[in-house]
Order: C-alpha cells, then structure tokens, then sequence
C-alpha cells in the first residue's frame, strides 16, 4: 500500500504548498514503511516532475488529459485523484490546502471511502491507530482526531513540516483515466487573477492593512515593503469591505486563515475575528499608534506609532539589510 | 424554487474557547447561526423575495439547537427540520443530510463554506458527491440564469465565474448576500412554522475527537522604538530567524 500525495501545478511549475504536503507523507511513509507516490496534472516538463524524487517520492502519475487541462473542475479532478488513489492501492492520501484541494478532499473521500481530516498541523502518531493534531475554532483551539481504520484522506495547513531536499529522481509515467459523464458539466465563464503576485496561503511572510490606513490610495507602501520582502498583501475585513481592497487578500474569520512565518499588521486593531485568520503565523510584528490595540497581545513584536511615520522608514531599514 | 439550507449551531464568533473535561465549556457561551451558513441563509431568503421559493432549513443536532433553527425561521425559511442526533464528524452530518434530500427534489443545496466550530468544509462536498451533484465552494455570488445558475468561487488571488444547472450544493460565504437580522414579525410567524424532527440514520465509525488543547499563548510583545526600527529588522533576521 502506498501513500499518495496530491501535487498542484501553478504556471508550469510544482507549488511549494504541495512540495510541502509531499514531505509530509515521506515522513509518514518513515514511519508506515510505505512508499510514496504523487499524482498530478497539468502542463509541466517531465525533468521537474522527477526532481521531486529528491524530497522522497518514488514516483509520479502525470495525467495528460487536455479535457481536464481545458477545464478543471473540482469533479474532474476527484475522479483523477481516486482512480489514481485505487490503482496504486494507498491508503492515505495526503494534500496541501488550497482553493482546489478544498473543494476536492470531501469528494475524493466519499469515493475511495476514506475518512477524511482537514487542517491538519502535525505529523500523526502512528502508534496507536492513526492520531493528528488540526486546528479548530478558526485557530482559537486544536483538537487530536483518531482516524477509523482503513483509508484516509489529510489536508494540511502551511508550515506543518519542515521541506526537507536530499537526492534522487523520480520516475515519471502518463496516467491516464476514465471520467464520469458529468465530470465536466461545470463549465467556466471566466477568470479573474492577480498577475505576478504572490499568492496570499502559499506567502512565508504578510504584509497587512486595516483601516488604520484611512483610504486605498494610501496601499502604496504597503505593497512596495510586501515587494521588498517577497510577501504577499492581505487585509482586515472591513478594508474589504469597503473596496479599498479585493476580497481575496481579506484574513480572519470570515477570510482566508494564514499561516505564514512572518505577519506584518499595520493599522489593524486585532480585533479577535481578525486573529482568528492570523494566529498560526510564526511570528506577529503590529505597528499601531495605539498602545491600547488588542494586537499587541497577540504580537511577538510591537511599534507604537503612526503608520505613516513608521512604514517609510521601515522600508528604509529592510533597503539597508 | 425548492431550496435547502443547512445551518450549524456554533458559538458566537467573540467566545473564548475553553474546554472542560474534554468538552467544549458551554458556560455562558452564546450559540448562533454559523457565519456563513447565515450567508446561505441570507441569499436563499432574497431569491424568495426575487422568484419565488420554498425555504426548508435543516439541522443535524439535540434538541438544544432548535432556537437557531426557530431563529432560521424568523429570518425567512418557511419550515425548518432537525435530524435529532449529535453530529459526531463530516462525514455523520454529510450522510444524515443526503439521506433526507435524495427524494426531496431540491434545486438547491446552500450551506456554509464551514463550520465555525470544527472548520471541516467538508460537509457540502460529501453531499454533493453523495447525491450526484456538483458543489461549488466558497461561493461569492449566485445568480438565477434561466434552468442553471451563475455562480462565483473564491480561488487564490481572485475568482472564478461558473455556470451550473441544477440541482446543485454551494458554499457560501460573503459577499453572497447581506446578513438577515429577523424583525418582530418574522419572530411572531416564526412561532408557527413547522419544526419536524427526524430520526438519524446509521452511520459506520466516524472519526473520534480524543483531547483538545489551547495554542500556547505569545510570550511578552517586544516592543521597538518608532525612531529605531532597523531593531526590528535585526531582530527577525537574528532573533525569530524569519528573513
Ligand atoms: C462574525 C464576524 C466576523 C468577522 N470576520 C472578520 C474577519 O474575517 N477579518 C477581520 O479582519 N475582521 C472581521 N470582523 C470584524 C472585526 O470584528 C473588526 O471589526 C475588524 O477586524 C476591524 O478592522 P481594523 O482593525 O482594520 O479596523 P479598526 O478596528 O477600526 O482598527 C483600526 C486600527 O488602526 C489604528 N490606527 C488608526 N490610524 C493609524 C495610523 N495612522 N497609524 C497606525 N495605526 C493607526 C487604530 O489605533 C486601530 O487600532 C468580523 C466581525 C464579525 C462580527
Ligand atoms: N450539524 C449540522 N447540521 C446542519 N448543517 C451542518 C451541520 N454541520 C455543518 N453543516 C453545514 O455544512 C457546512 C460545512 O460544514 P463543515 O464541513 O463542518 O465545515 C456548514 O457551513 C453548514 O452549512
């Protein structure tokens, strides 16, 4: 039996969400006796594909279909993932979260009949039955969850273990799989995407802005530190509320949760629906003129002052380095 | 338009979570309507308004959640079900709502994008793959558009815009629909709109929540003087060793 890790292509090349998830099952497969197998799809060379041999896994499933290129939908993409879950014989599949993986882990457990645990932020215990940590209450708790025998299915958050990258070349092969009728009868009208950005779960740092920030053309420097640092932008809910943002950089919640190495907050009081979305970050620096603002408990490192004041100057300093 | 939203019963989204012997302490917490299972809740009530639908709300939970469902109601859905049994995971929840819809002829299935308390979102999508059907989540936008719908979903760095025929599930989540506060007569006819409750069906092993623990909470705040920060810079470079 063999433990099957999904990898997602982005712009021809392998997500460093899924590198990720792949080292989460080698070290599961460390601990199983198992061997590792990815299953994957879209356009990318072979050569990349078996440079993930050198994070462990023994092999890759590439599935060429132009339908599923054109069009790919969650549906699509389940049925992909549990034949190739099937003809490997695995029992566990692991996945990094994501918009896709989201919307497929349901849908591939219900076909493998696998049980299936989300969030999850820690490498299982294996010596008793199958435990994992994940995260509940939007962050504000964790829970150990024992599987039931048989197959199952694992999402992780970012930053659950560490990427570790020896040597060794995975064998490339050409899957190909039979779809069900309506596997595409979700047809896309269009797409909207930030261009060149870096995407907001997959950042290791975050630069964020709330209301403190007064207006959107005041976003300038925001983005221009976010740039120096290679961090992604994020925001606080009413920011996207109120259009100074897109709804997609908003974090808490009712956003997307982060849990980056570095969090940047300017502006933003730390209201606990904003913590929720954020407090799995490694380290929190807040940069508020009120000494008063919640966020400065949940901060590892604290600014009081004007942002207006402070942003520059801190863009100034990080130049320096 | 027949329409089913299922709603969860979770803590207001201000509650410190505490736990006590190995439950959540529900001491003084305040229980709602899941955030974005209000959204759901919302847009089916405005497509009532628009076109025209029959709004069921449904449940899987004791018998202390029938307030939320009583609220549901007051909010716009004209009767409301609960399958009378605890909701041990996903997976419990996902079986017991397929096996009330499969005969019920829905157009639509709307819930949340997740639960507020145990964050699965997984509950539409095993729905869905259960009954056939596609699910799109976290959905932003639904519009009627003829026998199908146009539908809106989140992904990295924006969103996508999908066209769907019915019967279909959905995610919701902001800014899908404006959150519905119930007014005094919506709580009046609430009174009086059916509340059934169901038996739950037999599910297999389900998964088993063993222990609970609070994250460890953040040492003192550094603080940086505003006219010094390459401090700050040397310290997440050779302190916290993120740069
Ligand atoms: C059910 C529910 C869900 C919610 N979900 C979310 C969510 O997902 N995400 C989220 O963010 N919020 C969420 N909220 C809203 C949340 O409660 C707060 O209202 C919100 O986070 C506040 O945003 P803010 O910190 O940007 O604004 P404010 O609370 O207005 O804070 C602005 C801060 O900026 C500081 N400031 C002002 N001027 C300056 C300056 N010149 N320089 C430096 N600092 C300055 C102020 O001191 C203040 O602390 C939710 C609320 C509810 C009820
Ligand atoms: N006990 C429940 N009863 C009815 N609906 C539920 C229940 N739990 C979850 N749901 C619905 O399923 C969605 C996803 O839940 P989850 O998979 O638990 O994150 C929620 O937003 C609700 O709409």
């Amino acid at each position: 039996m063999a433990i099957l890790v999904f990898v997602e292509i982005e712009d021809k090349s392998v997500k460093t969400s899924s590198i990720e998830a792949l080292c989460y099952g080698v070290s599961v497969a460390g601990q199983t006796g198992q061997e590792v197998q990815v299953v994957t799809y879209g356009e990318i060379d072979t050569e990349s594909l078996a440079q993930l041999g050198a994070y462990g896994a023994a092999k890759v499933l590439h599935c060429q279909s132009t339908q599923l290129n054109e069009n790919a939908t969650v549906q699509g993409v389940s049925t992909l993932i549990a034949n190739a879950f099937k003809e490997v014989q695995a029992n566990t599949l692991v996945m990094a979260r994501s918009s896709m993986v989201d919307a497929l882990a349901s849908r591939v457990g219900i076909k493998v009949g696998a049980s299936v645990v989300t969030n999850v932020v820690s490498l299982p215990d294996t010596a008793n039955g199958f435990t994992v940590k994940r995260s509940i209450f939007t962050g504000k708790a964790f829970a150990d969850v024992q599987l039931p025998e048989g197959n199952r299915v694992i999402t992780i958050k970012k930053n659950t273990v560490p990427v570790e990258k020896g040597e060794g070349s995975a064998e490339v092969v050409d899957l190909n799989t039979d779809f069900a009728s309506d596997d595409f009868a979700v047809s896309k009208l269009s797409e909207e995407k930030a261009e060149g950005e870096v995407l907001l779960p997959e950042a290791d740092i975050v630069v964020s802005g709330g209301r403190g920030l007064k207006g959107p053309e005041n976003w300038g420097m925001v983005e221009e530190l976010a740039k120096l640092l290679g961090a992604a932008t994020a925001c606080s809910k009413p920011v996207s509320d109120m259009e100074w943002r897109p709804h997609h950089e908003h974090v808490g919640q009712t956003g997307i949760k982060i849990s980056p190495n570095l969090y940047i907050a300017i502006g933003i009081s730390g209201a606990i629906q904003h913590l929720a979305g954020v407090n799995s970050s490694k380290v929190i620096v807040v940069v508020n003129k009120d000494a008063e603002a919640p966020f400065f408990k949940a901060a590892d490192y604290g600014i009081v002052g004007d942002a207006f004041d402070v942003v520059p100057k801190l863009i100034e300093a990080f130049k320096a380095q | 338009m027949n329409i089913l939203v299922c709603i969860s019963h979770v803590p207001d989204t201000t509650t410190k979570i505490k736990f006590v012997d190995n439950k959540l302490d529900t001491n003084g917490v305040q229980f709602i309507i899941g955030p974005y299972d209000d959204f759901a809740l919302a847009r089916a009530v405005e497509l009532k308004e628009t076109n025209g639908a029959t709004i069921t709300v449904l449940n899987v939970g004791p018998a202390d959640t029938e307030p939320t469902l009583r609220k549901a109601l007051a909010i716009g859905a004209d009767q409301a079900v609960r399958i009378d049994a605890e909701p041990l995971d996903a997976y419990f929840v996902a079986k017991q709502i397929a096996a009330y819809a499969k005969d019920k002829n829905f157009d639509m299935i709307l819930m949340g994008r997740e639960s507020s308390d145990y964050n699965g979102g997984l509950v539409h999508g095993m729905v869905a793959e259960l009954l056939g059907m596609p699910s799109i989540a976290p959905c932003m936008k639904l519009d009627l558009e003829g026998d199908s719908a146009v539908l809106a979903r989140e992904i990295e760095g924006g969103s996508e815009e999908l066209k769907v025929s019915f019967p279909l599930v959905a995610g919701c989540q902001e800014p899908i629909a404006e959150w519905k506060i119930p007014n005094m007569r919506g709580i009046m006819m609430a009174r009086k709109k059916p509340l059934e409750v169901i038996a739950a069906e037999e599910v297999g092993e389900v998964t088993q929540y063993v222990s609970y623990e609070l994250p460890e909470g953040k040492g003192q705040c550094k603080m940086i003087d505003p006219d010094n920060v390459a401090e700050l810079v040397t310290l997440l470079k050779e302190e916290a060793k993120v740069l």
